[in-house]
């Protein structure tokens, strides 16, 4: 850590046109406003990623707006100022809010909809349960479990034609109920 | 862009640079509004014509006072908070100092006056014009002054805002004072001091979206 007096020597002197000093005053500030807001990010719940562009944007401040120190004041502060101000800036800037998701991800939001396919299934193991028992088992192993014809005529003991027509005339009949069911 | 880089670029040629400047532009802009000011209200509102009587002089001074002595105080406080960190301790409550005075001022003369005298000695007979006056001449001062702050870089952008607008106020004050022929010491404290705080408070609104950098 550098102090404040060896800094406000170089500060003064930079203030003078002393480049070197320049030099030297903003690679120590680099290292205190680096530390600075990456704790202070991490706080806000950002990544410590932003740090480094923070740190760019407060020393070109310090550096366009070293006429606004005072020399009769300590240099800390004016500096903390500063850091300050760019991070509440920075943090306002980047506000994550909903409307900030580009709109080709609508879908993604869509499709990631738990509580509608929720109910969505209620109402159709509603609608099978109107269905003849040997329709309403081969559509629900083909349908909506995803077995193969072969599969549900084993399990079931069906035939295999009879698990086909099972399934087209139950589907029929389903669509039927859901056509009646949401015009009402 | 590499930190390392950007220091070696702001590195390269350093010139000196004057740190009272963003001072004198202050100072300036607020004798910039004061002009303004008075050549609105001598030329616009007209002196008082009575001046030559004493009683009329006294008045005056109570006014200046009062308003100057605003003007001096917050302007102080104002070449201050231009600087990054400049609030950092600056007493900003002592800005109500001068109120406090005239409305105790104020309190004592009503106490020593008949109750029949109250309403003519708070509400004169032109406070809809000191209403009106004052928060209009100090649009200009106000102006020029967040001009001025907005070279520098405050960090505290709502009491900067605040106190560019009580300096702007008490400067519109002051040339006012030269127009108005309300010589009563109720009216000065509520409608030079209630415009005042009028203009403290717009500046107050204002700072934050005018000032940001």
């Amino acid at each position: 850590m550098t102090k404040e007096s060896d800094l406000k020597a170089l500060m003064t002197a930079s203030l003078e046109g002393d480049s070197n000093a320049h030099r030297s005053l903003l690679t120590a500030l680099s290292g205190h406003l680096r530390s600075y807001y990456k704790s202070r990010l991490l706080r806000s719940g950002r990544t410590a990623e932003e740090t480094e562009d923070l740190v760019q944007e407060a020393l070109i401040v310090i550096h366009t707006q070293r006429h606004t120190y005072d020399p009769e004041q300590p240099l800390t502060p004016w500096v903390y100022a500063i850091a300050r101000y760019k991070l509440i800036d920075h943090l306002r800037r980047t506000r994550v809010t909903t409307s900030d998701v580009p709109l080709e991800n609508a879908d993604d939001i869509l499709a990631a909809d738990d509580n509608a396919a929720a109910e969505s299934q209620l109402d159709l193991a509603k609608l099978l349960e109107r269905l003849p028992e040997r329709m309403k088992l081969s559509l629900q192993y083909v349908k909506l479990e995803g077995l193969s014809v072969a599969e549900a005529a084993d399990r079931s003991g069906m035939s295999q034609s009879a698990i086909k027509v099972n399934v087209h005339r139950g589907l029929k009949i389903l669509t039927a109920l859901i056509a009646r069911e949401t015009k009402a | 862009m590499k930190t390392n880089e950007l220091i070696s670029m702001l590195s390269s040629q350093v010139d000196p640079v004057d740190t009272r400047e963003v001072v004198r532009n202050v100072q300036i802009a607020i004798l910039i509004g004061a002009a303004a000011s008075l050549l609105t209200v001598v030329f616009v509102l007209g002196v008082r014509t009575d001046l030559s009587a004493r009683h009329a002089q006294i008045f005056l001074l109570a006014k200046l006072a009062f308003s100057l002595s605003i003007v001096v105080l917050a302007s102080r406080f104002l070449v201050k908070y231009i600087r990054p960190g400049g609030e950092f301790g600056v007493r900003f409550a002592l800005t109500v100092l001068p109120f406090l005075a005239a409305m105790i001022i104020a309190a004592i003369s009503l106490a020593a006056a008949p109750r029949s005298r109250w309403e003519t000695m708070v509400f004169g007979s032109y406070w809809i014009e000191c209403l009106i006056a004052i928060p209009t001449v100090a649009i200009v001062p106000f102006a020029s002054i967040m001009a001025a702050v907005r070279l520098a870089a405050p960090t505290d952008l709502f009491h900067t805002g605040a106190l560019a607008g009580l300096v702007a106020g008490g400067v519109s004050a002051t040339a006012y004072a030269l127009h108005c022929m309300d010589d009563l010491l109720p009216f000065i404290a509520l409608w030079y001091g209630g415009t005042i705080v009028l203009c403290t408070v717009a500046g107050a609104v204002l700072g934050p979206k005018l000032l940001r950098w």
